[in-house]
């Protein structure tokens, strides 16, 4: 039964995307949007061959093809304007791997703090009420000014943009622990080490693990925005570079990677999470 | 055997006044011992803080006045010497059966080696029948095997007192006898000091030597103490048919049914003691009728706890 559902939307699914391509490709081939006839004249002129009558959204195949261009070479390194898709979502995998990793080590033992103490818990909830709603490109203006690198001013960003999710999952696993637990750690006279890491912390792991998803997520939505900003290197930029470019079909190609690597992401840290749930 | 171990003297625990109510007095002017190797049982209707003595004793609780004596010290906080098997299990559900007793081995003794520890953890996990299910989780065990493991982990930090807050009450009847059955045996061989919680008479009465009744809240009090006159190696199936069985069964319904509620006449009578809460018999004292029929027994029993 589940296997044949399995099936079922699967095909579903190739049915939609088939259907979705058609109807891509038949708005493109009726010439769309940006057609010579409503143009400017002068802008019609510096757009070149694209203004004579062709529309520069480019069909499904056409993506397709380029998307299968950068998959057969994504390392290439001709200058700083022309690299790989490869070496620029390993710029920004590594951005946001740094921002994130910096923000577990501070969130998860400030957020165990906060959770175990409630004096802690009132004293800083104002704080992070008020910076957790902050748009993390906010930062950017005056990390630029502080920190004056753009890459570690990008990293900041997403450190910033990851901590909120986990410190407050944190806090909250913490503060939630079942009293009963604490109680058996009690009797047994257990260390307030050893009750953090063989009691709390297990007991917190599946919500801190959901505040990490969230995180991750959250920071290779922001690094796109942010390395935009920054320039330089990055799946951003390449982005942000390909439009200068009016590639559309690159723009669009770099949507799917964006997409698939925020898909693998998430699928990595379901994973870990599945690893430290625990049925009651 | 007469050697005190617990000394329970006046103890009071006071809830702090809520907004629109006067402080909450769950309990006051509690005094009674529990004697080395000795089962204890206390009985008394929900609310009358039952669980916060149990928790007391134990040392997660603070009381607002009196205190506790545990082998001729105060109690001041929890103590690997007071294990406590708790109603709703409490193990941890991401540690196996075998782990979960490790972890309150190794709270124990830190620096055992790591067959020792295996070794000590089997032992008990043998002895509350639970061999092959070592490596399970929680949610892979009964109800029955949970409090089994949890039965497991206080006794194998071998400790001087075991306390019990109504641990098998969240049991089908068929798995709370036979853990009685087993709880008792246990209890037999290691002559163990138990303080258990209950509301089932018939367990109190099949593990307990005394029985404490309390009177219900607010301002709960120690009624009297009931002490068992059945033989200690009475089992369950053939407890009812000791001739003291009913006049002590009647005796203790007649409290949880009446008396427990109509205790402010007991209690302001001239001769309550609460330091020395009256000790009754039931059975002793009555005409012994040794013809088996129960309902007679039963009927000369209620006439008697009447009177």
């Amino acid at each position: 039964m589940s296997r044949s559902n399995h099936i079922r939307a699967l095909l579903l699914s190739i049915v939609l995307l088939l259907a979705f391509g058609a109807i891509w490709q038949i708005a493109v081939s009726m010439g769309g949007s940006g057609s010579a006839a409503d143009m400017d004249p002068e802008y019609a002129a510096l757009m070149g061959a694209t203004a004579k009558g062709q529309s520069a959204l480019p069909g499904p195949l056409t993506v397709l093809a380029q998307i299968w261009d950068h998959v057969i070479d994504p390392f290439y390194d001709a200058g700083p304007n022309d690299k790989g898709i490869g070496i620029q979502l390993a710029y920004s995998i590594a951005r946001v791997l740094v921002g994130f990793g910096i923000a577990v080590i501070v969130a998860v033992p400030l957020g165990f703090v906060i959770g175990m103490s409630p004096l802690f818990y009132r004293a800083l909830d104002p704080f992070i009420q008020i910076m957790k709603p902050v748009s993390p490109l906010a930062w950017m203006p005056l990390a630029l000014y502080t920190i004056k690198d753009s890459i570690v001013s990008s990293v900041f960003v997403i450190f910033i943009c990851a901590i909120w999710p986990m410190l407050v999952n944190t806090a909250f696993g913490v503060a939630s622990v079942r009293k009963e637990w604490l109680n058996v750690s009690k009797t047994l006279e257990v260390g307030t080490l050893r009750t953090a890491l063989r009691v709390i912390l297990p007991a917190a792991a599946p919500t801190i693990m959901t505040g990490m998803r969230i995180s991750v997520s959250i920071a290779w939505l922001v690094i796109v925005a942010a390395e935009m900003l920054v320039g330089g290197t990055g799946i951003g930029y390449f982005v942000w570079n390909e439009w200068n470019n009016l590639s559309i079909t690159n723009v669009i190609a770099a949507i799917f990677f964006i997409g698939l690597i925020g898909m693998v992401l998430d699928l990595i840290l379901g994973r870990l999470s599945r690893l430290v749930a625990y049925a009651e | 055997m007469s050697e005190t171990q617990i000394s329970i003297e006046g103890l009071k625990r006071v809830f702090p006044a809520s907004e629109d109510d006067g402080d909450f007095t769950v309990f006051e002017d509690v005094w009674f011992k529990v004697n080395k190797g000795e089962f204890v049982c206390l009985i008394g209707h929900s609310g009358c803080g039952k669980t916060t003595l149990l928790n007391i004793l134990a040392g997660l609780d603070k009381a607002s006045a009196g205190s506790v004596i545990v082998d001729g010290e105060e109690v001041d906080g929890p103590s690997l010497n007071r294990a406590v098997v708790f109603q709703s299990h409490a193990l941890m559900p991401w540690m196996t059966a075998m782990n979960n007793i490790a972890f309150a081995v190794t709270s124990k003794w830190p620096n055992l080696s790591r067959e020792k520890l295996r070794a000590h953890c089997q032992k008990y996990i043998d002895l509350v029948r639970l061999t092959g299910s070592e490596s399970k989780k929680p949610s892979q065990l009964s109800g029955g095997m949970k409090q089994r493991v949890g039965i497991a982990r206080a006794m194998a930090i071998e400790p001087k007192i075991m306390l019990l807050d109504e641990p098998f009450s969240a049991l089908d009847a068929l798995t709370r006898g036979s853990l009685q059955d087993e709880l008792l045996s246990i209890c037999r061989e290691t002559v163990q000091t138990v303080f258990m919680i209950t509301h089932d008479i018939d367990e109190a009465l099949l593990l307990a030597d005394r029985i404490v009744l309390m009177t219900n809240g607010p301002g709960a009090r120690v009624l009297e103490i009931v002490e068992n006159t059945m033989p200690r190696d009475r089992t369950r199936h053939d407890m009812h048919k000791h001739a003291h069985y009913y006049p002590l069964r009647n005796h203790l319904i007649d409290f949880l049914v009446e008396r427990s509620a109509k205790f402010q006449e007991r209690i302001s009578a001239p001769d309550y003691d609460p330091r020395k809460p009256k000790v009754v018999r039931p059975g002793v004292v009555a005409p012994r009728t040794l013809d088996a029929d129960a309902d007679e027994v039963a009927t000369a029993a209620t006439s008697q706890a009447r009177a």
